[in-house]
């Protein structure tokens, strides 16, 4: 009797200590975050003052300032704008090649399909270097379209993969019965293919849509006017300007995390799904 | 007939393939190009220089070899302090603890953050601004006054706190593979080990670890080539490399480029950094392979 109340007693001890383990770090997970947005509410003079992390006053101020003064509109809508171009770009030609891929046959198949793993495999630090170069020889340096042209490359060898896994499991029948009904090899891709892959296109959408809100290096190089920037670059222009005003940067910093946490939040089955998935495949 | 139909199938890669080509074929070839030449980024001419670079890089470039180190010190502690912490928390979570999703949502959520919004967050909360510095201030007001550092400016201190940032930033990957990994372990073969008498620390060094091996060593390949590569955590943690003190190897190209303009010295350290990295995973799939026979 007596060694059960001990062993229970233990057990919930370890249960609770196990417990605290997680939320602390847990806390500190979200607390930075928090504070940030609690910040961005405060002015330059309450920041110091008020450390709490529901401001006293709430001051919308910052965002409207980092909207006006800051452009923080126009970045965001260029975010918008990469994020939605080269994840669309991604789905639409990386479908395609991993539908012929695993489908269709064609000369070369194979070699041409292990560049693109070769590619997934290694790493090339300073390829950033090389783009520079080439984007100017091509005209396309400090052009929205070069930089989406870049970023759908970045995603490209990946999402092809996923793909191609998804297609090579998927039943045959279906393709068949469609051909038979006299549609085109394009036809069946759209119609058949597309359709049955929507799980993986989901996690394939999250995973660049993160990607690209969140570049940096190749949108610091491309772009020299800030008409163009997203809000990755546009945020280091701004915290030169305001160096020293905190809650006006973190309202740019939350205008920048906000959507992407949200969508996160939305999401989080997908990413954690896709997280554990491509992690098998590398 | 046939031709149609297989110039078709062509259709259906050549997007792809352009842009594969274009966008990454053509520079790989050409980083390996101008690492040979003293391109200065402008001018249209330029010259062979042979190994110059290369040799320059090894033997007169102690800047590089420092922000080599540099990136290795973070890299030492992402693989410690980072992964440990990883896996306990994996395995904290993997014993049918209630609220597990509800973790593995929050662990996950500096991952999907951008490197320059997490340093310029974290670069607010342990600023040198008096009064604005959270940790300094927590220091003070549990009475720990002596404590109180300037994290980030000191050159002791900046490179270790950019690694703490990180493996902040990073730990929600290794836990999300380490807690995949744990949960596909049979409860059965736990049961046996309790049955045979084994005690949780038996339990788990004769049970966990030999199993999870596989998922340890791709987490320590994954960590290392992510952490060797990140850079943009020091911008907005730090503004960059802070007179050497926090450079790494990318930070290093990217000066060589825009600072003083010397594509083809970028070029062949980007190619030297390449190459380091490959020898390393390289290493390390080698001695998975071992740990596994």
């Amino acid at each position: 009797m007596k060694t059960t109340m001990y062993y229970k007693t233990k057990k919930i001890a370890i249960n609770v200590l196990i417990h605290a383990f997680l939320i602390s770090v847990a806390i500190t997970c979200v607390y930075p975050l928090l504070w940030m947005v609690s910040s961005s509410l405060k002015t330059q003079s309450t920041v110091f003052s008020d450390p709490s992390l529901i401001p006293k006053q709430i001051n919308f101020m910052n965002y409207y300032l980092a909207v006006k003064e800051g452009n923080f509109g126009k970045y965001f809508l260029n975010s918008i704008f990469y994020t939605s171009s080269v994840v669309f770009g991604i789905v639409i030609i990386s479908s395609l090649a991993a539908y012929a891929f695993s489908r269709l046959r064609f000369p070369g198949q194979n070699i041409i399909f292990a560049l693109f793993l070769a590619a997934m495999m290694i790493p090339i630090p300073g390829s950033f270097v090389a783009l520079y170069v080439l984007l100017n020889k091509l005209h396309l340096r400090n052009t929205p379209i070069g930089y989406i042209l870049c970023m759908i490359n970045v995603g490209l060898s990946t999402s092809i993969f996923l793909l191609k896994t998804f297609f090579d499991k998927m039943p045959k029948e279906l393709e068949d019965a469609a051909r038979i009904d006299g549609c085109s090899k394009f036809g069946i891709w759209w119609h058949v293919a597309l359709p049955l892959a929507k799980p993986v296109l989901a996690v394939l959408v999250v995973f660049n849509a993160l990607n690209v809100w969140n570049e940096y290096i190749l949108a610091l190089i491309i772009f020299d006017s800030r008409q163009f920037m997203p809000l990755q670059v546009a945020l280091q222009t701004f915290q030169g300007e305001f160096v020293t005003n905190y809650p006006l940067l973190m309202a740019g910093l939350t205008i920048t995390a906000l959507p992407i946490i949200i969508v996160y939040l939305l999401m989080q089955k997908y990413i954690i799904k896709g997280v554990t998935q491509g992690a098998v495949v590398g | 007939m046939r031709l149609k139909s297989t110039l078709e199938n062509y259709l259906f890669i050549l997007p792809a393939v352009v842009i594969f080509s274009v966008f990454y074929i053509i520079p790989f070839f050409y980083v390996f190009m101008l690492g040979f030449t003293d391109w200065d980024g402008i001018m249209p001419a330029w010259n062979w220089v042979g190994m110059g670079n290369f040799k320059e890089i090894i033997l007169q470039d102690p800047n590089w070899w420092q922000s080599m180190l540099n990136a290795g010190w973070i890299t030492v502690i992402a693989l410690t302090f980072q992964n440990i912490l990883a896996f306990l928390l994996a395995w904290a979570c993997d014993r049918e603890i209630r609220l597990k999703n509800f973790y593995r949502v929050i662990f996950f959520i500096p991952p999907v953050l951008s490197e320059i919004v997490v340093g310029m967050v974290w670069r607010f909360i342990i600023n040198d601004v008096d009064g604005a510095n959270m940790i300094n201030r927590t220091l003070t007001q549990i009475g720990l006054p002596n404590l109180v550092h300037n994290w980030l400016s000191d050159p002791k201190t900046a490179l270790t706190t950019v690694a703490i940032v990180h493996s902040w930033k990073g730990f929600g990957w290794g836990f999300l593979l380490f807690l995949a990994g744990l949960q596909t372990i049979p409860r059965e073969l736990y049961e046996a080990a309790r049955v045979d008498g084994a005690n949780a620390w038996q339990s788990f060094k004769n049970v966990t670890i030999p199993l999870m091996i596989p998922v340890i060593v791709l987490v320590a390949i994954l960590t290392v080539l992510g952490t060797m590569q990140a850079f943009a955590l020091i911008i907005g943690l730090v503004g960059g490399e802070l007179a050497g003190h926090t450079s790494v190897p990318v930070l290093r190209i990217l000066a060589s480029m825009r600072g003083s303009s010397r594509f083809g010295y970028a070029c062949a350290q980007a190619i030297t950094f390449g190459v380091v990295l490959i020898v390393i995973s390289f290493i390390q799939y080698r001695f998975s392979k071992k740990a596994k026979a």
